[in-house]
């Protein structure tokens, strides 16, 4: 007899592909759901309404840009009908005062914001087109609003070395929360990790900078979130909580998936809301359930001591290093693979190739479209 | 906070929180951007009173009647002054 498996608590919602920025280390897809795949206002309102029953009570709407969907208060009136927390994950562009009050009308709780660097210029060469000026307009809009408002930056080759002058903007722009997070390699961001792979000695300063600044903010100051850099700390991240354990996703097209990169594992076969109920989703569908628990797992995790705190890592980095998502995560100093990473990020891996005089080119997707030249391969 | 304070303080959740109940899990929740704080045994019945207009020592009568024995007296308003230290009540 089997028992049912812990509802889950949140629900990210990627409401659109499309976006105005296009970032090196993008989490969507390579391969880019067009607008018309979309889900209607309609369906999304259905997802919010089984996702409040199935038990969540947090929605991220996210991207993409969310705000480039027309019908996004009526996604937000949605939520809130179902009793679900709602926080908009915007890049800021698109988000005036006319669209904020009605946002806030429908019922919307919190913001966060996406800042690619503290420098202006950095900011908008990284994230690929001008939007640092929006932005800051943005973050003034949401304070006067009276809304919860966190940061949210990707750290990189290119901006760990400014940590001090980022936590030094949220200061200036009243920010709740500051939320630091290395970046991960999927998609978009293992295709360009050479370009963004930071050297450990970049690393270390940025960690103890954060150290720092939270002995000199606590205990009122804005919450500093350090999400860890995985490849470099010999430990696998407990990836999204566990597999199917705290959250889902659901696509621009309604795919369902246990974590957003899980689209890129083979034969995951993963279910869609136009097709299936929410609460068979979770419970039964085989990507939900195939790598639930500690039941699927090989050696060395199978037997470890950890097994229940990493839940055995990442699964799409196992896929994406070692051609097996059901391997123990190579970011694990125990996995047979951890060599994989080590090579990455020692003597002269990935890790040293900028500072070695070299420049790596960033690939990106195409600019406020998606879809229309979405696969890597047809990029220059 | 010192007594003379704690007894004119009517608490009320904090803007950014949302008190609600959670019928999938049959519990009571305090919701915040990302977190969700699950409130434990008495605790729901003691937030939900934190209304804005109730002062500390209404809540605290009003929970002597409810649960008669409990030690209400001292645990609630130390109860409440933790949540506000946590940022959840004002």
């Amino acid at each position: 007899m089997t028992t049912a498996p812990d509802r889950p608590w949140a629900l990210l919602a990627e409401l659109t592909h499309a976006c105005p920025l296009h970032c090196g280390y993008c989490s969507n897809p390579l391969e880019l759901t067009r607008r018309s795949r979309e889900l209607t206002t309609q369906q999304w309102a259905e997802v919010m309404h089984q996702a409040g029953e199935l038990g969540v009570v947090h929605t991220h709407l996210s991207g993409g840009e969310p705000l480039l969907r027309r019908d996004l208060a009526q996604i937000v009136t949605a939520a809130e009908q179902a009793g679900i927390y709602t926080q908009l994950v915007t890049s800021g562009v698109g988000l005036d005062r006319s669209r904020l009050s009605e946002l806030t009308a429908a019922g919307l709780r919190s913001v966060q914001l996406s800042v690619q660097h503290a420098d202006p210029d950095a900011s908008d060469r990284i994230g690929g087109r001008r939007s640092f000026a929006d932005k800051e307009r943005a973050a003034a809009l949401v304070r006067d609003a009276g809304l919860p408002l966190g940061l949210n930056v990707v750290l990189h080759r290119e901006n760990l070395d400014a940590v001090d002058a980022v936590v030094e903007l949220g200061l200036a722009w009243g920010v709740d929360r500051i939320e630091l997070a290395n970046a991960q390699f999927y998609g978009w961001g293992l295709l360009n990790r050479a370009a963004l792979l930071p050297t450990r000695d970049q690393l270390t300063r940025a960690r103890d900078a954060v150290e720092r600044w939270r002995e000199r903010l606590a205990p009122d100051g804005p919450e500093l979130v350090w999400v860890v850099p995985d490849y470099f700390d010999g430990e696998a991240k407990p990836c999204m909580g566990g597999w199917g354990a705290v959250s889902l996703t659901v696509t621009p097209d309604g795919t369902a998936l246990p974590c957003p990169a899980a689209a890129s594992l083979p034969d995951l076969d993963p279910p869609n809301v136009r097709d299936h109920p929410l609460s068979w989703i979770w419970d039964h569908s085989t990507a939900f359930t195939r790598y639930r628990g500690t039941a699927w797992m090989p050696e060395p995790c199978h037997s470890c001591s950890h097994r229940d705190q990493d839940f055995g890592g990442c699964r799409c980095q196992s896929y994406a290093l070692t051609g097996d998502p059901s391997r123990t995560d190579p970011a694990c100093r125990l996995s047979p693979a951890h060599g994989l990473i080590r090579a990455l990020t020692e003597g002269d891996g990935e890790a040293s190739e900028g500072t070695q005089g070299r420049t790596v080119a960033i690939r990106r997707r195409a600019p406020g479209r998606a879809g229309a030249t979405g696969h890597a391969g047809q990029l220059p | 906070m010192s007594v003379a304070a704690m007894a004119d303080w009517r608490p009320v959740p904090a803007p950014a929180v949302v008190m609600r109940h959670d019928r999938a899990r049959g519990t009571d929740l305090l919701l915040l951007p990302e977190r969700v704080v699950v409130l434990k045994g008495a605790a729901g019945a003691i937030v939900g009173l934190c209304d804005g207009t109730r002062s500390v020592g209404d809540i605290v009568g009003e929970l002597a009647d409810r649960f008669p024995g409990a030690p209400v007296a001292g645990d609630v308003p130390a109860f409440l002054d933790q949540l506000r230290t946590e940022g959840w009540l004002r």
